[in-house]
């Protein structure tokens, strides 16, 4: 009983919030209640025979987290790290991946109105968005972190494991 | 209602608890099957472990069990009241299983937190018949010595239909947790033999700050009933974790103020806690009452997991620590002779936490006895069962796993294996079938043998089952033995044709070979025709900590298990050749072997490309041997396996790499699978 009373009071507080981050000149939003932490970006060990967009493990504390590079995963053309690049590690479902962003924004609350779903355009990368969200002037493209972890994308990606 | 009450962990703990008792009990009952009488210590034994299950169950209001639990008792407590009683011990032993059966079942029910409602009356009929024929065989009076309450008039000295008035003060153990649901428990027993009952604190279902109240003073009651001190006093005696109590006799006027005072009082006192959550720390607690048993303590498996990772992330951290290349150039002697203490003393305790979670083979072996018995019953042969290297101590993780597949195995061994006792007389055997349980250590691994001198396996039968079920296209000239024998591991080989019941239960050969290979560990068969069939279940002693060496290939690092590698070696370059087939391979001291390079599987980038610059390591598993080509060995390290990311794995299996580890210096190292290595291409060693 004392659980259900802590579990409301978070998800009060965690509700619409998100952190946002930059890949290039867009700003995208991840839900806060998935994001466990970030780190600046450090040694990744490679794992062969994985998608382009996976790029290996890194070690946290010793605990051991697959990173994607959110760049290739939506589909842009890669950039160098630098002492910005950020790993966000997110966690969904008890999977645990981090993802390597451009850089790290800030966290903002919006409210209700100013999210709204997203429009039918194809493209990659699309399938990710799961609501755009406004902040004064700016778009923010919010995140779908449970299709980010998806399986279902292996079949999509095909030509990235050969 | 009540049921929200019993928290986990003492739900776990009653299973826990029960099923070794229910155990020993059974083991007692096997070793004295070919007895005439059963020893008063044995009955002791069983009475003391039946009262136990019959308070326990009673507690955790399983009434069903508590019943039957009673009526063995009341059994076995006329039997061990007169030794020269005369019973019919196969019959008893039989009522003994029926129950033990029924608990097993029931017991099943509550760790599936499913209903617990099994009907044993006939069970329970049948043991009363029981007793009454023995008391009938043996003259006894049907008054015994139990406690019931029709028997007051004995004791009762006051007149009938007179009211007495008591007030009870009672006091738990410390410790012994839940006192207001215990409180409750009291009352309720009470209340069946007793007019009326006022208690306080009252609330005590309601309100669970009442635990620590009924903890630190006590629990009252005033009750008005026709029984005397003695009987109630005989009655509250039997409550469980009780430390103390008192029953005074009360006038009436006493009684209604009491009553008054207990019914109307609600607490307000400020409890010291803000909360009082249900207790947690209830691991520890021991239910059964033989003081042998207070030398071990139950713990529960998800610490001792905890315990194993925090331990293996000491070793890391000691690596980290003590391995750092900018510590280990300062070459500073106190610092070096600090760290290898260290070492040592992390070794220690990393020896002695896997040493925790070993669990000698014993019990289970035991266990088999049973299904011996059973299945000699079942198909009416006649086979013993001997066991050897019982002591031998196995993860408990993996013991869990190992019994379906033994008790399958045992079980398919007679049924299929040892003939009845007509036909083996006739080839000259002995009419008794012989099974062989053996254990023993061997290297890091532990082999389990189980031989039956039956019929073996017949070849032929097997190959054209084979064939017709089209798993196999070689003629039978070109496979060896153990190839034939093998083949019943494959997925669709089918087993024989239904002939006896609870096919339901059974687990084909395949499941068997993919549950022990879930573990690490593997099983093979050999057999003799018409002499015995032998399988042999091979298990590591412990998944989670191996010796590796670790080896550079280009930027990436990869550890291989120490046990796998034969030999390291840098070739001429002459050495290497290449097949017809473009496979190239080395020769060495007269035999082939393949080689396969590591930067090339991988697509890692790296200087070495010439076997000649870099180095050959030949791993061998299974009697198959290749060689790795890598850039230089780094060094030998014990290293804490771990799995890879859930992520990873889902995407695919990565073919070569059954985990991951840290390195001394921090860099991740990622485990090959030389059983997947070594088929990388299905090319046949030529030798």
């Amino acid at each position: 009983m004392n659980n259900l009373g802590k579990e409301i009071v978070n998800e009060d507080t965690m509700k619409g919030k998100f952190l946002t981050f930059t890949l290039g000149k867009e700003f995208y939003g991840i839900d806060i209640c998935y994001v466990t932490e970030i780190v600046g970006i450090q040694p990744i060990t490679v794992v062969p025979e994985l998608p382009d967009f996976i790029k290996g493990i890194i070690n946290l504390r010793g605990q051991i987290i697959p990173v994607m590079d959110a760049r290739l995963k939506f589909g842009k053309i890669v950039k160098e790290y630098n002492d910005r690049t950020c790993i966000i590690v997110i966690d969904v479902n008890e999977l645990s991946i981090g993802v390597i962003v451009d850089a790290v924004a800030e966290v903002l609350t919006l409210s209700e109105e100013n999210i709204v779903p997203p429009p039918m355009v194809g493209g990659s990368g699309r399938k990710y968005i799961k609501n755009i969200g406004k902040n004064n002037e700016q778009v923010i493209l919010i995140i779908d972190s449970g299709a980010l972890l998806n399986q279902e994308e292996l079949e999509n990606i095909q030509d990235y494991s050969d | 209602m009540y049921s929200e009450y019993i928290d986990e962990a003492m739900l776990q703990a009653y299973i826990h608890d029960t099923t070794q008792i229910i155990e020993k009990i059974e083991h007692l009952m096997i070793q004295n099957e070919q007895v005439e009488v059963l020893s008063k210590d044995v009955i002791d034994q069983v009475f003391r472990d039946v009262h136990t299950i019959k308070v326990s169950s009673a507690t955790m209001m399983y009434n069903n069990i508590s019943e039957i639990a009673h009526v063995l008792e009341d059994l076995f407590s006329i039997i061990r009241n007169d030794i020269t009683i005369k019973y019919d011990l196969s019959m008893l032993t039989d009522l003994i299983f029926e129950g033990i059966d029924f608990y097993k079942i029931e017991l099943l029910k509550v760790s599936n937190n499913q209903l617990v409602d099994g009907d044993a009356t006939n069970l329970k009929d049948n043991i009363n018949i029981f007793i009454d024929e023995i008391r009938l065989t043996n003259n006894l009076d049907t008054t015994d010595n139990t406690i019931e309450i029709s028997d007051q008039y004995y004791i009762n000295k006051k007149e009938d239909n007179v009211k007495c008035y008591y007030k009870i003060h009672l006091m738990f153990d410390d410790g012994c947790e839940m006192e207001n649901i215990r409180a409750y428990t009291v009352v309720q027993n009470i209340m069946e033999k007793t007019d009326v009952v006022y208690y306080q604190p009252n609330n005590i279902i309601e309100d669970e700050s009442t635990m620590a109240l009924i903890k630190e003073s006590g629990f009252n009651m005033v009750i008005k009933t026709e029984l005397s001190k003695v009987i109630l006093e005989e009655i509250l005696n039997e409550t469980i974790f009780l430390e103390s109590l008192t029953v005074n006799e009360i006038t009436l006027d006493e009684f209604d103020v009491l009553s008054i005072l207990y019914q109307t009082e609600i607490f307000e006192e400020p409890i010291k806690d803000t909360e009082i959550e249900l207790p947690i720390e209830k691991d520890n607690i021991i239910m059964t009452e033989t003081p042998v048993d207070n030398k071990v303590i139950g713990v529960s498996t998800e610490k001792l997991d905890a315990l194993m990772n925090l331990v293996g992330e000491l070793v890391i951290a000691e690596s980290m620590v003590t391995e750092n290349p900018e510590v280990t150039e300062l070459k500073i002697e106190s610092f070096d002779k600090a760290s290898r203490q260290l070492k040592k003393l992390s070794g220690d305790l990393q020896d002695m936490v896997m040493g925790i979670r070993m669990v000698p083979l014993t019990t289970t072996f035991l266990n088999m006895h049973r299904v011996v018995k059973d299945m000699n019953t079942k198909c009416n042969k006649e086979v013993t069962l001997e066991v050897n290297g019982e002591s031998t101590e196995v993860d408990k993780n993996i013991i869990e796993k190992l019994k379906n597949p033994l008790i399958q195995i045992i079980r398919n061994a007679i049924e299929h294996g040892i003939e009845p006792p007509a036909k083996r007389t006739s080839l000259g055997k002995s009419n008794q079938g012989l099974i062989t349980l053996q254990a023993e250590n061997s290297g890091s691994d532990v082999l389990i043998i189980i031989k039956d001198d039956g019929k073996g396996l017949n070849k032929k039968l097997i190959y054209d089952k084979a064939i017709k079920q089209q798993l196999i296209s070689s003629n039978m000239e070109d496979l060896s033995d153990s190839d034939i024998y093998q083949l019943i591991f494959h997925p669709d080989y089918s087993t024989h044709n239904n002939e006896i019941e609870n096919r339901e239960h059974d687990i084909s050969m395949h499941v068997i070979h993919e549950i022990l290979e879930s573990v690490g560990g593997g099983v093979i068969v050999d057999s003799i025709p018409d002499k015995s069939t032998t399988v042999t279940i091979k298990i590591p002693l412990t998944q989670a900590i191996i010796e590796g060496m670790n080896l550079k290939v280009g930027q990436s690092r990869f550890t291989l298990p120490l046990m796998t590698i034969k030999e390291s070696f840098r070739p001429k370059h002459d050495d290497v050749f290449k097949d017809p087939s473009g496979n190239e391979m080395i020769i060495l001291r007269g035999s082939c072997y393949p080689i396969l390079r590591l930067h090339e599987y991988y697509g890692i980038a790296t200087k070495v490309k010439k076997c000649h610059e870099g180095i050959l390591v030949m791993i061998e598993e299974n009697e198959k041997s290749i060689c790795l080509l890598a850039d230089e060995l780094i060094g030998q390290q014990q290293v804490v396996v771990k799995t890879l990311p859930g992520y990873i794995k889902a995407q695919k299996n990565i073919k070569g790499v059954s985990g991951c580890t840290l390195l001394g210096d921090g860099n991740i190292s990622l485990i090959l699978d030389v059983k997947q290595l070594n088929n990388f291409n299905k090319v046949e060693v030529i030798q």
